[in-house]
């Protein structure tokens, strides 16, 4: 059980996955059939520090929302640990998860849909108070909320309107205000800045970052967009297929990727300069992201790698360090 | 990849202050408020802008997909130097329209009809333009999946498009795009719906299309690095006109427009590791009231007195273009941090 007063040692990490795997369930096969299942998540593994963003970066079908909705104990978990602050909060369950899922909040990535548009804006920044209790009526909140919208960047008379009046970046500010409402030290951003235009997603990155600095806020930030995650990230993941295939302090991965897929990943990326993009060396491998219902064994990566040996089609490479903090799940690199 | 420029004097299309609006209950939305534009023979240009800045209507214009509520309120569109508007031009436009000039769309997923083979759909296009027999197009199309790099084309033309992937999707709009061998394709966001890698693959194919076949490309998007990789010359759109103009490694490396320079500084780069990113605070103008004047003038630091006239596009060096008073003047300082907390 959560024990809430326990406090972790200096450089315990805010949370720490050890070897996480989440299985779904898809339709049985045929009317007799059992359910049948595929692993969506395997032995994924990483820690996280108070004041630090994790970038977890990924196509789609890679998991990484995934990830995310299983370290907030949203959906079910097959194997693996999830520690929070020193204590496993893998089984937690009834009273001490209500409480524990005050401390880490999430951040959607569509500020359209994620508001209820018959709210206005200070129900839906009040809401996560009431339903844990910690008020009972809107109101008593009001100077609290006040100071959450001021905090980030919204007009002083944003209180009584609702969602509609308000641009997507401004929409945005509301869902953090909302995930900030409760005081979390971890919060898990979905892609939070996908949906915004160029400008106005610099605004939601700084937001973001002067938040973390005051608040010292840990950050899991969950994106396919591998320019703002190095932006953001103090380090940073990759996912492929649902299994991690490399993990290393943001510049070491950027500028000395390992393996094959996060090399071919950064060559993909277009830099916004004519110049250094028509010098850069394009690395393009054919075919796409395997089904995960009938993954290929071994490696999930190789059917595209040209690299790929008898021992990768066999068995899955672990992650493995390759030097301090650089961690790789390769045969041949 | 060869992409020096290898247009002649003659553009293909010219746009020319083009006009749009739409009658909505908001009040008559002006979604083109006078754009220019011209493209040569086997040039890509890239249209960049944000949400609302009229990069689709543009494109949608040129193909007659500009329906009730909006209207063309005034200007041109010629194709070699004919126009394609009022009634001899319908009659124009509806012989080149899908023929000479071609678009393909940022959603592969909606574009396709579902319940049609795929076969039957790129068919289609060429025995309507082409006047082809059924077996005819058959084997073209076959030969068209190939050519856009669809492996064994011949089982995959008569499969239904959820069989495909999204890259693939985006593959078989490109062969139908090209079936008639057009000379113009008109590409709105192509890659927006991709993932990265698959991008990558969908803009090779276009920069080998555009070098085999002499295509001109207008590549519409709003991602300033799928522009760098591909296009000769850039257009920014802001609020329904065009603020600048030039040779893309111009634009991108000496930006005038104090626009065109915060949309720069605000993109983050794999290449680089920045503090923080520039922030253009507000938002762009609504296009029902657009503001006297410059439409950037209330979210530029530059702003002053001058901005109340509206800037034209003119010349800042022999081939650029910026619509702004002061232009190549640096607009951006280092940003502030926002209001501190306190709990």
């Amino acid at each position: 059980m959560l024990n809430p007063v326990s406090a972790p040692a200096p450089h315990a990490p805010l949370l720490s996955v050890q070897g996480l795997g989440v299985t779904y369930e898809t339709g049985a096969q045929g009317f007799w059939g059992r359910p049948k299942s595929f692993d969506a998540l395997q032995d994924i593994s990483f820690d996280l520090h108070a004041g630090e963003t994790l970038g977890l970066v990924g196509e789609s079908g890679s998991g990484k929302t995934t990830t995310g909705r299983a370290v907030l104990r949203r959906i079910k978990t097959s194997a693996g640990k999830i520690v929070f602050k020193g204590n496993d909060i893998t089984r937690t369950d009834g009273e001490a998860l209500r409480k524990l899922r005050r401390n880490m909040q999430l951040v959607f990535q569509d500020p359209y849909s994620s508001l209820n548009p018959r709210m206005r804006v200070i129900d839906i920044v009040a809401e996560p108070l009431l339903v844990h209790g910690l008020i009972r009526h809107v109101d008593e909140a009001r100077d609290r909320i006040t100071e959450l919208l001021r905090v980030v960047g919204l007009p002083a008379d944003a209180h009584d309107r609702f969602p509609h009046a308000f641009s997507g970046g401004q929409r945005q500010r509301i869902g953090i205000a909302r995930a900030l409402a409760l005081q979390p030290e971890f919060i898990v951003a979905d892609e939070p800045v996908s949906a915004l235009d160029v400008s106005v997603r610099a605004q939601v990155v700084n937001l973001m970052q002067d938040l973390q600095k005051e608040l010292g806020l840990g950050y899991l930030f969950i994106a396919h967009d591998l320019s703002v995650v190095r932006h953001i990230s103090h380090r940073v993941a990759i996912l492929y297929a649902g299994r991690m295939v490399e993990i290393a302090d943001r510049d070491d991965l950027y500028d000395h990727p390992i393996h094959p897929y996060t090399e071919a990943l950064l060559s993909a990326v277009p830099v916004p300069d004519p110049r250094t993009q028509r010098q850069r060396k394009r690395i393009v491998y054919g075919g796409e992201v395997p089904d995960l219902v009938n993954p290929p064994p071994g490696c999930r990566f190789s059917t595209r790698c040209p690299l790929a040996t008898e021992q990768c089609r066999k068995d899955a490479p672990k992650l493995t360090e390759r030097s301090p903090r650089h961690l790789v799940a390769c045969w041949n690199r | 990849m060869n992409i020096s420029a290898m247009s002649n004097n003659e553009p293909l299309l010219e746009i020319d202050r083009l006009k749009v609006e739409f009658d909505t209950r908001r009040g008559l939305v002006q979604g083109l408020r006078g754009v220019t534009l011209s493209i040569g023979r086997g040039e890509t240009l890239g249209v960049v802008g944000e949400s609302g800045s009229g990069k689709s209507v543009t494109a949608q214009a040129v193909m007659g997909l500009i329906d009730m509520p909006g209207r063309i309120a005034s200007g041109d569109i010629r194709w070699k130097g004919r126009s394609l508007l009022g009634a001899d031009g319908e009659r124009y436009a509806r012989d080149i329209r899908g023929k000479e000039v071609a678009m393909v769309f940022q959603d592969p997923m909606t574009s396709l009809n579902p319940v049609l083979r795929v076969g039957t759909q790129i068919g289609e296009v060429l025995e309507r333009h082409l006047g082809m027999t059924r077996k005819q197009a058959r084997t073209r199309s076959e030969e068209l999946l190939a050519a856009v790099g669809i492996s064994a084309p011949g089982r995959r033309l008569d499969q239904h498009p959820h069989e495909f992937s999204g890259g693939m999707r985006q593959r078989v709009m490109i062969a139908m795009a090209i079936a008639c061998e057009p000379q113009l394709l008109i590409a709105d966001e192509p890659t927006t719906a991709l993932d990265v890698t698959i991008q990558a693959q969908i803009l090779e194919l276009l920069a080998e299309l555009q070098q085999s076949l002499g295509l001109s490309i207008v590549l519409i998007t709003h991602d300033l690095g799928v522009v760098a990789g591909l296009c000769h010359r850039v257009a920014v759109m802001y609020a329904g006109q065009i603020i600048e103009t030039g040779q893309a490694e111009d634009v991108f490396e000496r930006p005038a427009h104090p626009y065109t320079q915060g949309l720069l500084r605000s993109t983050p780069r794999l290449d680089e590791v920045s503090d923080r990113l520039i922030s253009i605070d507000g938002t762009p103008p609504n296009l029902v009231t657009p503001p006297d004047g410059c439409s950037f003038q209330q979210r530029c630091p530059l702003s002053g007195e001058a901005c109340k006239k509206a800037p034209q596009l003119a010349h800042i060096r022999p081939d650029a273009e910026a619509a702004c008073w002061q232009p190549s003047t640096p607009a951006w300082a280092t940003p502030l941090m926002t209001p501190s907390i306190s709990h």
